[in-house]
């Protein structure tokens, strides 16, 4: 079976964020796949493996984004796509999904699209149901387990993780699925790994490659902020007990009409 | 003025809380214009009466087989069609797991711009503006989107509750549904037990666990856990008692850091975080957490937050309004027993 994986290129997690020239700002924190990608390349590695098939990793951006493909490719998928085209900054969530929408048609034949849950710089989430949508395939996100698929007669059952617990659903392949933590942890990228993603020549794709116009944005934003500073004012609070540490906590925490 | 629609989420014919968020949202944003909610499912009548009640001046009701168990592609394809017809100028959601999917296809049905988590928004003139949180809320981006209909979904907990008015009436009509159920691509099997009553979305209190919850070289395990590993789970349960014993009386829902979840402690569920949840609740009690960056941003704008912690120069004491520098083992269940005492239970 043919699978296709999403990842995109983030700022770490543990960067501190600010605002210069109206763009965010990371400083000299590292850019990288973002996490719950890793729990994508993860799923859709397991399942190819169990289903027989192959597994081509893409990402949406600037040249940098090479970079999250080489992370999927050192993991083990076996192909890398750059979906990349300067007519495309500012690009927002319906943009990207057609753009994604279109490399899967021209990859052709995909079984499953394997998104993450959600990118952590934009925090959208929108990705995998808009693609999905635009394909016309089912949308089965916050996957957090397969539990049969079966790539002659195209059926595929999974549980999703929502908010009043687990979801089991079975639904029609060629299908969009995004994944959850709880799918498995995501492998480390092997020695073998790590040297062949380092000698990978990763093709990029065009809109012109992909026979698309580029896409209109339907969201703009005009200005980006840093929250406003919180004044916390701090209270140690001590005593000669716990008993008494923690009566005067209650009694303030009481007084601060929060219960 | 403007035409207002609202999705109202539910699960077997209970409304989630936040929708009536969105529905006080929406009355604000509709002006003397029409706030329309729609409610679909089966056996949601009453949901219908109390979308009104809540300031709905009209549901359009999806009563049907085919909508009882929540599938995205009936849902959407229902909306879609609805709101071709009519052509709300908003169309809001509320930002839960259905809520956001069912933005994002609407969106690619109606060609239309989503505005997603936001926690303000705005309508001038044809533009729906908004602000939402980006990086896990380390910024805030203003956002904007002027097709019609504009969709949004709404953060839960940032917009306020109206009251419930029994004297409001409105129309329920009743709609069919867009999608023959045998044309759905999926089939809801089953669902699988909860993992316990792990709202934290929506808590007004949560009592969270860290790595520390481990930390009690005193607690002997039983004698048949030899592991290492296994050891050290069996402590921060005993850790997490505790912290399950101080969220019951103040009825809060108990969260944990990454740590405590990737150890094994407690389910991944109770992850608070940039990957876990993002809460804001009124009050936070963080116990043998440090207070890492992604941490923080999951829990930063909770109104009250307190830190249990042995470690002085933790830095979860810098957001901290009260602090107490000490063992949680020791602290925890004292406090459980002063709140006890003081609030009658
Ligand atoms: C991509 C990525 C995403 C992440 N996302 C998240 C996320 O969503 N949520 C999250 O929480 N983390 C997240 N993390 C992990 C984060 O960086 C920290 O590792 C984690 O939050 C630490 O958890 P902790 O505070 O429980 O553990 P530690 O940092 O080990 O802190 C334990 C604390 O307990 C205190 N302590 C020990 N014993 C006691 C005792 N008996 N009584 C009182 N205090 C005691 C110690 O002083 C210490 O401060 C993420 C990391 C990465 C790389
Ligand atoms: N620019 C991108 N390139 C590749 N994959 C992406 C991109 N944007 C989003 N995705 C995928 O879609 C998922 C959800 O992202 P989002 O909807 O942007 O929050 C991510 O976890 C990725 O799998």
């Amino acid at each position: 079976m043919k699978i296709a994986v999403f990842v995109k290129q983030v700022p770490d997690s543990a960067a501190t964020l600010s605002v210069k020239g109206g763009q965010p700002d990371w400083g000299d924190a590292p850019l990288v796949i973002n996490p719950w990608d890793e729990y994508a390349v993860e799923a859709a590695l397991l399942l190819a493996e169990a289903n027989g098939g192959e597994v081509t990793a893409f990402s949406f951006g600037s040249e940098s984004a090479a970079d999250a493909l080489k992370h999927a490719l050192a993991m083990g998928v076996s192909d890398a796509v750059l979906l990349s085209d300067p007519a495309l900054s500012g690009a927002d969530a319906g943009v990207a999904a057609r753009v994604m929408a279109a490399a899967i048609a021209k990859l052709s034949e995909v079984d499953l699209a394997v998104f993450g849950k959600q990118a952590i710089d934009s925090d959208t989430g929108l990705a995998p149901s808009m693609t999905a949508r635009l394909l016309g395939w089912p949308s089965l996100t916050l996957v957090a387990a397969v539990d049969a698929l079966d790539a002659s007669a195209k059926t595929i059952k999974v549980q999703r993780s929502m908010e009043e617990g687990r979801q089991v659903v079975q639904g029609k392949l060629p299908a969009v699925i995004s994944v959850v933590k709880d799918y498995g942890e995501p492998r480390y990228p092997s020695f073998m790994g790590i040297r062949k993603a380092s000698k990978a020549e990763i093709p990029t794709w065009s809109m012109a490659d992909l026979g698309i116009e580029a896409p209109t944005s339907r969201v703009t934003w005009p200005e980006i902020m840093a929250p406003p500073m919180r004044e916390v004012s701090n209270e140690i609070i001590e005593g000669s007990s716990p008993e008494e540490i923690a009566g005067k906590l209650a009694d303030k925490i009481i007084a601060e009409g929060v219960l | 003025m403007a035409n207002v629609w609202v999705f109202v989420d539910q699960f077997k014919g209970e409304a989630l809380p936040v929708s009536w968020e969105v529905l006080g949202a929406a009355r604000k944003l509709a002006g003397s214009g029409k706030v329309s909610a729609l409610v679909f499912g089966q056996g949601v009548e009453a949901i219908a009466q109390q979308a009104i009640q809540y300031g709905a001046d009209e549901v359009l009701l999806g009563e049907d087989a085919s909508l009882a168990d929540y599938r995205p592609e009936p849902y959407a394809a229902l909306i879609s069609q609805l709101a071709a017809e009519a052509k709300p100028d908003v169309l809001l959601f509320p930002t839960s797991t259905r809520g956001r999917e069912l933005a994002a296809m609407a969106g690619v049905d109606l060609d239309a711009g989503v505005l997603v988590d936001v926690i303000e928004v705005a309508l001038d003139g044809d533009t729906l503006s908004a602000t939402r949180p980006i990086y896990a809320g380390k910024l805030l981006s203003k956002v904007e989107t002027s097709t019609k209909p504009a969709l949004a979904t709404l953060r839960v907990r940032a917009f306020g509750k109206p009251e419930l008015d029994e004297g409001r009436s409105g129309e329920v009509k009743k709609v069919s549904p867009a999608m023959a159920d045998g044309d759905a691509p999926t089939k809801v099997v089953e669902y699988a037990a909860a993992e316990g009553s792990v709202s934290l979305g929506d808590a007004a209190i949560i009592v969270s666990g860290g790595r520390g919850t481990s930390n009690n070289p005193d607690l002997q395990p039983p004698a048949d856990i030899t592991d290492e590993k296994e050891q050290e789970i069996w402590r921060a349960q005993q850790g997490f008692k505790l912290i399950g014993e101080l969220a019951e009386v103040l009825g809060a829902a108990v969260g944990a850091s990454r740590a405590a979840v990737d150890a094994g402690y407690v389910p991944y569920s109770h992850q608070v975080g940039q990957t876990g949840k993002v809460v804001a609740p009124d009050l936070y009690i963080a116990s043998g957490i440090s207070g890492a960056i992604q941490h923080l941003a999951g829990m930063r704008t909770s109104k009250v937050i307190v830190a249990i912690n042995k470690d002085p120069d933790a830095p979860i004491f810098k957001l901290a309004r009260f602090g107490v520098v000490g063992d949680l083992y020791k602290i925890v269940p004292a406090l459980t027993a002063a709140f006890k005492e003081r609030l009658n239970k």
